[in-house]
């Protein structure tokens, strides 16, 4: 394979869960406007820290009203990360690399790309919102699904998850980043009831909500939540469950091409990371410190990857 | 006559090359008056690729600069015997038609001065009577002088201005006698001077095709038709095809080149 | 743009009564509700969208991946009607190649003045790069569209032949694909001889040209600008369909003395090139050294015969406009045959007499640039107004060599579905040839190209034409 399609590939899955992953924050920050008005504005503050997109927001508006911050996060046509941007990168990706996607899962992002562009193609409002949410969330599935279901087992494949993993880890750990001093030890003592609305936001952001309570027969703590979404394997969107997949992928490429890459070693350190250690010890050495540990060698990974498969030469 | 050439040249870089080509046109032919013995090309900092004769039938090789170097060096060393036949090269030969040196180029493309120039010698008996009015008009109008011009200076340019080098004096002969109707082209080489070994560039003449003798050729800047001091390398329609070394690099950084040639007895 | 001369028909001799290779098509036809068919109209137009079959048009920026219209009326053509358009195709092809070779070597055909040497001599799609070079197999022009006007029953004339980069191709394969979904059933009472097999012979056909070096099997690599392209989507479906390497320049570099493509395991050689990129921006090392499009070097390792290169450069002076005038002579001269297939009579404007009769007769002709392609910087005599006949004679009087002159032609027509049901426009063809060192292979079919506008000649899908299925019929 070329390495410029191994890149195309890799960046047109980070792209499509970045846009999945702007759309459940806005969601996140949807439901808390609603549902406690009063921090509706701390929130969706909070919502475009953790998008990465404070100073390019704060360059164009003075306050985080919902609709400047819906509409900024979906569908404006400056910042890189935007959704609409994100899709067509994701979109130029797919057909740089069409020669190694099935003709599902070229034609799912096609069509996913041209629904949510026809329906960004006015301004979001309030009655408008649910149903864009809804149609990014199950278009990019379709995408998701198509990959499944139709793509051969190969390097191919693995270039396509590594990019959704990398991208997924990074988000995971930049909502955990943003949010941690609420799930610090210090920060029960306070004894509000803002605690469980914020642990709750997190849950959420990450689409897990439900399984968490499931799991923990609706009993929360911070400590568990923090559990949950760095430790836990059979958590689809914890950082050890993204690391568990990016090692699985690089291991198929290294059976695949017969040789292994630094950027495998790098993927080893990071998961003993996450093995070695249970929560009280993380909470010990630092919550912060881990998380910036943490985005920095997936950041190191990412790049390392690009490096070792000749992405851009 | 039996002379001896060493050519070197050096290319240093401020940071390290990643990729980088260069077309060498260094491999004298034996014929035309000259049998070339013993030649050798050594290069190092980067590596031949390989060897083709282009389409005017010049040795060339296509070398790739090694991955991460800040030096190539391509040193050509070797004895050519000739003889002298009084600037006379004879028939064409090799698929290049002759009509293709009736074409202008990017540097020989004609302007007022040029068409001026090639007025002011055209009421001559004959091609070759009017070929050395030529060399001669261009020899005082256009004064040797370095550093005024490099190898893109168009020959209107250089003439208009009223300096140059061998290179310049090439294509302003050559763009002019295209306009007279004759087919010209450039020749790239050796010269021996008298009482200097040591040169710090190649030499460059012209070729111009008449119908009673063939090519014949002109060194403007010499005033003469090469003898048998003159070694033939390259050809072509102006520089551009003719050029010792043709480069294409990627990525910033300055690059120095230096050339020690020596022709020597 | 309108032409009101009689012309032929394809599909009607008079009102209801269809001519012979439709009858099937008409039977069937009569048997469906328009309001049906509109609606299977619309749907392949949806499915086309969806599986992005788009081209961009050049000069406007905003409107980036358009679709060409497709009509889903077919075109037929009898067995008889082809198997001689086909003699006349692989005529005409082998005496291009022909003359290429020899252009770029001795040039005999100048030598005895059957060319004119000025038309080489000045012409810009002559490569000097190319002389003495004979690429693998001796073939120059692996793939060829060749366009094909009709005027009556038996009688075709090339309107101009494609020796570069013809494109269409997957129109021309996607095409035929929709008409099988929507409409099986016409399939199986009518012997339509298939198209598909095109993709494997384009493979066929350019692993058999590939360099002697090459032992094994050969690589094969598509060579695309990229994805700004107005083809490029032609260029991934083609690689896509050979199951070869769909490359842009930055993927390939030189690397012991072949010309190499960058993969997550390192350079691997590429054997068979089939590029489509202009000669002009191939290799910034000998053509244009502002080029990003091209590979440094590639031409160097092509003259040392270690890569093939699909199309060979400088094919253009085969199609150029200039010397359309005398491919006549040209098949003549390297068949020792007539050629089969007419001509359009020309004009070069080059020629005072010609010039003359040109410009007394603008109205009625129609001028076309000698270099130029996609149906731009063209004058259609009849359709334009007085002013416009004015600024294009001041074009012609000023630069009388860049351009060449023609007769409209009465071209058929065949219908397309309207609103109202069947209407007639008019249509040209482009069959696919494909030349290999054993072979030459011509794709039953081609693209049919369509002037949606009535009565218009304008076929080119930048200027609103449509596509076709070209339907050529068993024995």
């Amino acid at each position: 394979m070329l390495g410029r399609t191994a890149g195309g590939l890799f960046w047109m899955f980070r792209y499509l869960e970045r846009a999945e992953n702007t759309a459940r924050l806005i969601e996140t920050g949807w439901r808390i406007a609603l549902t406690r008005s009063e921090r509706a504005e701390t929130e969706w503050e909070s919502v475009v820290t953790t998008a990465g997109l404070r100073d390019a927001f704060l360059a164009k508006y003075d306050s985080f009203d919902p609709q400047s911050v819906v509409n900024f996060l979906l569908r404006d046509r400056d910042t890189p990360s935007s959704v609409l941007c994100t899709l067509s990168a994701a979109r130029s990706n797919a057909r740089m690399v069409r020669t190694a996607l099935s003709s599902e899962v070229w034609e799912a992002t096609n069509e996913c790309w041209m629904a949510i562009k026809d329906a960004l193609s006015r301004p979001v409002t309030t009655r408008t919102l649910p149903e864009i949410l809804a149609a990014i969330r199950y278009r990019t599935a379709v995408v998701r699904g198509a990959l499944h279901g139709t793509m051969l087992r190969n390097d191919i494949f693995a270039f396509a998850r590594l990019g959704t993993f990398i991208e997924r880890a990074d988000n995971t750990a930049r909502i955990l980043d943003v949010k941690y001093y609420v799930l610090l030890p210090s920060a029960a003592f306070v004894g509000s009831s803002m605690d469980n609305t914020q642990w709750e936001t997190i849950l959420r952001s990450v689409s897990a909500d439900r399984a968490f309570r499931w799991l923990h027969a609706g009993e929360s703590s911070p400590l568990a939540i923090a559990d949950f979404l760095i430790l836990d394997q059979r958590m689809p969107r914890s950082l050890a469950f993204c690391c568990a997949e990016i090692g699985d992928n690089l291991a198929m490429l290294e059976r695949e091409y017969g040789e292994r890459s630094p950027c495998m070693d790098l993927a080893q350190t990071l998961c003993q990371g996450f093995m070695s250690r249970n929560i009280d010890e993380i909470f010990e050495d630092g919550l912060h410190e881990f998380l910036s540990d943490t985005l920095s060698a997936a950041a190191c990974l990412a790049g390392q990857i690009e490096q070792d498969f000749r992405f851009n030469g | 006559m039996r002379l001896r050439i060493s050519h070197k040249t050096t290319y240093n870089y401020d940071t390290p090359v990643h990729y980088a080509l260069q077309q060498l046109r260094l491999r004298p032919r034996t014929g035309h008056g000259q049998t070339v013995h013993d030649w050798t090309t050594e290069i190092s900092g980067a590596t031949r690729q390989l060897s083709f004769e282009d389409q005017y039938t010049n040795q060339t090789d296509l070398l790739l600069a090694d991955d991460g170097t800040t030096h190539i060096e391509v040193h050509c060393e070797g004895i050519v015997e000739t003889t002298d036949t009084a600037g006379v090269i004879g028939r064409h030969k090799g698929f290049a038609p002759l009509w293709l040196f009736e074409n202008e180029t990017a540097r020989t493309k004609p302007g007022p001065e040029l068409r001026r120039l090639a007025r002011d010698v055209a009421n001559a008996d004959d091609t070759l009577a009017q070929m050395h009015a030529l060399s001669a008009t261009i020899y005082e109008q256009v004064t040797y002088d370095i550093g005024k011009t490099d190898s893109t200076t168009p020959a209107e340019t250089a003439l208009a201005a009223g300096h140059g080098v061998c290179q310049d004096h090439a294509h302003i002969m050559i763009a002019a006698a295209r306009l007279l109707g004759h087919p010209a082209r450039y020749i790239s080489g050796y010269l021996l001077m008298e009482g200097l070994v040591e040169q710090d560039a190649s030499h460059a003449w012209c070729e111009v095709w008449t119908d009673s003798l063939g090519w014949v050729g002109f060194d403007v800047s010499n005033r003469i038709c090469p003898d048998d001091r003159y070694v033939r390398v390259a050809t072509g329609r102006d520089y551009g095809d003719a050029a010792p070394i043709l480069g294409i690099r990627q990525g910033m950084g300055q690059e120095d080149l230096h050339v020690a040639l020596q022709v020597q007895q | 743009m309108t032409e009101s001369k009689p012309h032929l028909d394809e599909m009607f001799v008079s009102e209801g009564a269809p001519r012979a290779p439709y009858e099937l098509y008409h039977d069937w036809f009569s048997g469906e509700d328009i309001k049906h068919l509109r609606r299977k109209s619309a749907e392949a137009e949806a499915f086309f969208r969806r599986i992005g079959i788009t081209f961009n048009v050049y000069g406007q920026e905003d409107a980036d991946e358009r679709l060409i219209p497709f009509d889903i009326v077919p075109r037929v053509i009898s067995a008889r009607e082809w198997a001689r358009l086909e003699r006349g195709i692989e005529q005409r092809v082998r005496a291009i190649n022909a003359f290429l070779h020899d252009i770029y070597h001795r040039q005999e055909i100048l030598r005895a003045g059957r060319v004119p040497k000025e038309l080489i001599a000045g012409n810009e799609a002559f490569l000097p790069e190319m002389i003495g070079v004979s690429p693998p197999g001796g073939v120059y022009t692996h793939i060829v569209g060749v366009d094909l006007v009709r005027t009556g029953p038996d009688e075709f004339f090339v309107l101009e032949d494609n020796a570069r980069t013809p494109s269409g191709v997957s129109y021309m394969l996607e095409n035929r694909e929709t008409m099988l979904q929507m409409f099986p059933e016409l399939f199986t009472n009518m012997k339509v001889r298939p198209v598909s097999d095109y993709p494997r012979a384009l493979r066929r056909s350019l692993a058999a040209s590939a360099p002697p070096c090459v032992t094994g099997k050969p690589e094969v690599a598509v060579l695309t600008p990229g994805i700004h392209n107005s083809a490029y989507f032609e260029h991934a479906f083609l690689a896509d369909q050979m199951g070869a390497e769909l490359v842009e320049s930055t993927d390939l570099r030189i690397t012991d003395g072949r010309v190499s493509m960058r993969t997550t395991q390192g350079y691997k050689p590429v054997d068979v090139l089939y590029r489509r990129v202009d000669d002009a921006y191939l290799d910034p090392l000998t053509f244009n050294p502002e080029s990003l499009l091209g590979v440094p070097g590639i031409m160097d390792v092509y003259r040392a015969g270690n890569i093939t290169i699909a199309n060979a450069p400088g094919t253009g002076i085969a199609d150029d406009k200039a010397l359309y005038s005398y491919m006549p002579d040209i098949v003549e001269f390297y068949t020792g045959e007539r050629a089969i297939l007419q001509n359009v009579p020309t004009w070069r404007c080059s020629e005072p007499d010609a010039l003359k009769y040109v410009l007394d007769n603008l109205a009625d002709l129609v001028v076309k640039e000698v270099h130029g392609s996609g149906g731009y910087g063209m004058l259609v005599g009849p359709a334009a107004s007085k002013r416009e006949l004015a600024t294009f004679e001041k074009k012609l009087r000023a630069r009388p060599a860049n351009y060449i002159a023609q007769p409209t032609l009465a071209l058929s027509t065949v219908p397309i579905l309207t609103q109202k049901g069947l209407a007639p426009r008019h249509v040209d063809l482009r069959p696919f040839v494909l030349v290999s060192p054993n072979e030459i292979n011509i794709t039953p079919g081609g693209l049919t190209r369509v002037a949606l506008k009535k009565g218009s000649l304008v076929v080119n899908s930048s200027q609103g034409g449509g596509t076709k299925d070209t339907w050529v019929l068993g024995e």
